[in-house]
């Protein structure tokens, strides 16, 4: 217990004193993930959209699909990421494999359905009110789909800080396409694997304490969003 | 067309995307580095820390080191995701050269392994000069013992070690014998955990920081001794592989100035690993 | 009936000019096994405002859908000055709710986003969204949130919004059915200034009175069909059929 104390005040004093190897890895992480979920947003918007409202042969399917993807295993996600960025994969030719590129890929990958199966509820539960008054009003189905991703604003903005939630936090696609790099692909999670590993548990509690706050921060910006849409009656 | 209050909007989000892009490219855009597969006990034990940046100092290059299990660098280096491969696997090097993966192994240096437990020493071990005499002693105490279990070097030395027992550890698998399939780190962080005894490294023992009461209790036995081999991955199977920038590592690591560097590198006053490149080869 | 001439605040001169007559032509809409619209031959001719009415289930409000075209009817055809009902003769038709369907931005917003869906550019929108916000005298609140206004002004401001789009054909059902006397009054003082400029305004209501005010043309329905069609004053002095004379006495029409 006194050890584990004692590392807590070695970890305070990390973050206190902004160390700068903590601060280096709080930035990628936060350059990765950030990035990550901004392509997952405007993919996931966009399919999220385009299902709910498109009539198509397979859309139950796809949908399905999505959903489910929802769920995908970050190394699963990592797993299939490097098979495509390998040497000897498809995309080897890109060179992306260990770089913050291929993170960034992969957490595409990890977020997207994510965003775009809150995205296609939030969308069908709108559409049920709106659909016949846009129609009416001579909406194509593209104009339809942008007007449900304005008025649904507040949604998609709880779907986006779930899928920023979950990529900050996951370690295991990062760690399988990234390699765990020290100053290139070295994120949070990683470093906290790495140093826990090496016994070098006052560095992964700093570590660990920041990525809580951030996922506190996440969380309290869901509840302040809500809040806020309910007060001006968005909801 | 998209309204005014919305645009605002779109242009954020395109601005954060761009920004992102943008700054994480900085990483690509550089080209002067090597990616080395290696392992995760030599990452942990801290060599690369002190005996990289002189390399980069002396060529300018960066090396990005890889930390696996042997077995994945390896393969990691045979799909041709690494320029330089540094493991300690003698028989695995050689069949990865031998199969036109790599181009040449040479010696690098050798460290040892320990094996270490718990103060209280069940199976009474400590001491032993024979390293395969204590794990008999600790099979037939059935006293917990802690395995990489993941294919790499350290664990191959460990199934060599049982090999010469007689004793099958795999038998009691889950039962006193625990395969962790996980690095040296987390292994011996299981071994501490569980009061188990484990084979490990001598350098990631000595930066270990959570070793509790445990103690050396077998070393120096000749068969513990560790041969580390470095390969240039062959450009000929993967044309991408930087074999200028590589064989300059390899060149450098096995020169006078690399060994010197690696001899260098010292934990608590203890040389973790001993330069051995024989010069010609 | 309200005097039609009584003065309002105008929206300019523009005359609307719809595609008279419209003609039903053997319409028959099933759906879910039964035959909801059961055989429907009618004419509209009149520019003046045109009361379906009948009991619940009678088949009105999947009529007037049927005419705006969002539903396509099973048989039959509708035509409208000889041509049949297409995407570009909906662009040039309007319909209002019988709930309001607003969106969740501003009053202003709402009005300026249906006129950009028709194309109209912006200098063009902010003038025509001014003029709709007059009309429904909610010009004070363009700002407010719509969805925040009282049922009766998001009623009358789906209405000006619906206005504003110039159709010349304005479908509405039920649009004042649980609106209180005075946004009642509002909206019939808006449709009888549509018809004054043109517009050929369709109208569902259950409301007798509001018929009697307003409507020059009555289609009564029931069970699918149209059963009587004849103008206003003929109709309820003297309603020819025994469901319509049940329906204006106020009992059950079964």
């Amino acid at each position: 217990m006194a050890d584990f104390i004692d590392a807590f005040r070695t970890a305070l004093g990390l973050i206190v004193t902004l160390n700068p190897d903590l601060v280096e890895i709080l930035v990628l992480s936060i350059q990765v993930s950030v990035t990550a979920v901004a392509i997952a947003s405007v993919l996931g918007f966009a399919i999220g959209g385009a299902l709910a409202v498109y009539r198509f042969p397979g859309r139950g399917a796809v949908a399905a699909v999505l959903s489910a993807l929802m769920g995908l295993p970050p190394v699963v996600a990592g797993l299939m990421v490097y098979l495509l960025l390998s040497n000897v994969g498809p995309l080897g030719v890109l060179q992306l494999l260990y770089t913050p590129t291929a993170m960034i890929i992969a957490q595409v990958v990890l977020v997207t359905p994510i965003i775009g199966a809150l995205t296609r509820q939030a969308c069908q539960d709108l559409l049920e009110e709106y659909d016949e008054q846009l129609r009416s009003l001579g909406a194509s189905s593209s104009a339809i789909v942008v007007t449900l991703l304005w008025d649904g604003r507040y949604r998609l903005i709880t779907a986006v800080l779930a899928g920023f939630g979950r990529a900050i936090a996951e370690v295991g696609a990062v760690m399988i396409v990234g390699g765990n790099i020290d100053h290139v692909t070295r994120t949070m999670t990683t470093a906290i694997a790495l140093e826990t590993s090496k016994g070098n548990i006052a560095l992964a509690l700093a570590l660990g304490i920041v990525l809580l706050a951030i996922a506190f921060a996440v969380n309290a910006g869901l509840i302040g969003v809500q809040r806020l849409a309910n007060r001006l009656a968005y909801a | 067309m998209i309204a005014s209050p919305h645009r605002r909007h779109v242009v954020f989000l395109i601005g954060a995307v761009l920004f992102g892009a943008i700054t994480t490219a900085g990483f690509a855009a550089d080209d002067d580095f090597i990616i080395l597969q290696s392992t995760t006990s030599t990452q942990n034990s801290g060599l690369f820390d002190h005996i990289l940046p002189k390399f980069t100092e002396r060529t300018g290059i960066e090396v990005r080191v890889v930390a696996v299990g042997t077995g994945q660098a390896l393969k990691n280096a045979r799909n041709g995701d690494g320029d330089v491969v540094l493991v300690h696997s003698k028989p695995d090097e050689e069949k990865f050269v031998a199969e036109g993966w790599g181009v040449k192994r040479h010696d690098v240096m050798y460290n040892d392994f320990v094996i270490v437990g718990p103060a209280s020493d069940p199976a009474g071990i400590s001491g032993l000069k024979d390293a395969d005499q204590a794990l008999e002693k600790i099979a037939q105490a059935k006293a917990p013992f802690a395995s990489r279990g993941d294919n790499s070097g350290t664990h191959k030395a460990e199934l060599s070690l049982w090999a010469k027992t007689g004793v099958d550890p795999g038998e009691s698998s889950g039962d006193w014998y625990l395969e962790t399939g996980s690095g040296m780190g987390a292994t011996l962080n299981t071994a501490v955990g569980k009061h188990a005894y484990t084979l490990t490294d001598r350098g990631t023992w000595l930066s270990f920081a959570n070793k509790d009461d445990f103690e050396v209790l077998v070393e120096r036995d000749p068969k513990l001794f560790n041969q580390y081999g470095v390969i240039l991955v062959n450009p000929e199977k993967h044309p991408r592989v930087k074999a200028e920038k590589g064989q300059a590592f390899v060149d450098w690591l096995t020169s006078s100035e690399g060994q010197k560097a690696i001899a260098s590198y010292k934990i608590d006053g203890q040389q973790l690993f001993f330069p051995n490149a024989r010069p010609g080869t | 009936m309200l005097d039609p001439t009584s003065p309002l605040q105008g929206v300019g001169d523009r005359l609307a000019s719809p595609p008279l007559p419209v003609e039903l032509k053997g319409i028959v809409y099933q759906t879910g096994g039964k035959r909801v619209i059961d055989g429907i031959d009618a004419t509209i001719e009149t520019r003046r405002i045109t009361a379906i009415m009948g009991p619940n289930g009678a088949g009105k409000s999947i009529l007037l859908r049927l005419m705006h075209g969002l539903i396509t009817a099973t048989e039959g055809e509708i035509l409208w000055a000889g041509r049949p009902t297409d995407r570009l003769l909906a662009r040039h038709q309007a319909m209002v709710f019988q709930r309001p369907v607003l969106l969740r931005r501003s009053v202003a917003a709402n009005v300026s986003h249906a006129l950009g869906l028709r194309g109209i550019e912006r200098d063009q929108r902010a003038i025509r969204v001014d003029e709709a916000l007059k009309l429904a005298g909610l010009e004070r609140h363009a700002s407010t949130p719509a969805r925040v206004l009282s049922g009766g002004e998001q009623q009358r401001l789906c209405l000006a919004r619906a206005l504003s789009l110039e159709p010349d054909v304005l479908f509405l059902d039920e649009p004042t059915s649980s609106l209180d006397p005075a946004s009642t009054l509002a909206i019939e003082r808006l449709l009888l200034d549509a018809q004054r400029r043109g517009i050929k305004v369709i109208l569902v209501t259950h409301d007798i009175g509001q018929a009697r005010r307003l409507a020059h043309d009555v289609m009564f329905m029931h069970h699918g069909r149209v059963i009587e069609h004849q103008d206003a004053e003929s109709f309820f002095d003297d309603p020819r059929s025994e469901g319509a004379r049940a329906f204006l006495s106020g009992g059950l029409v079964l």
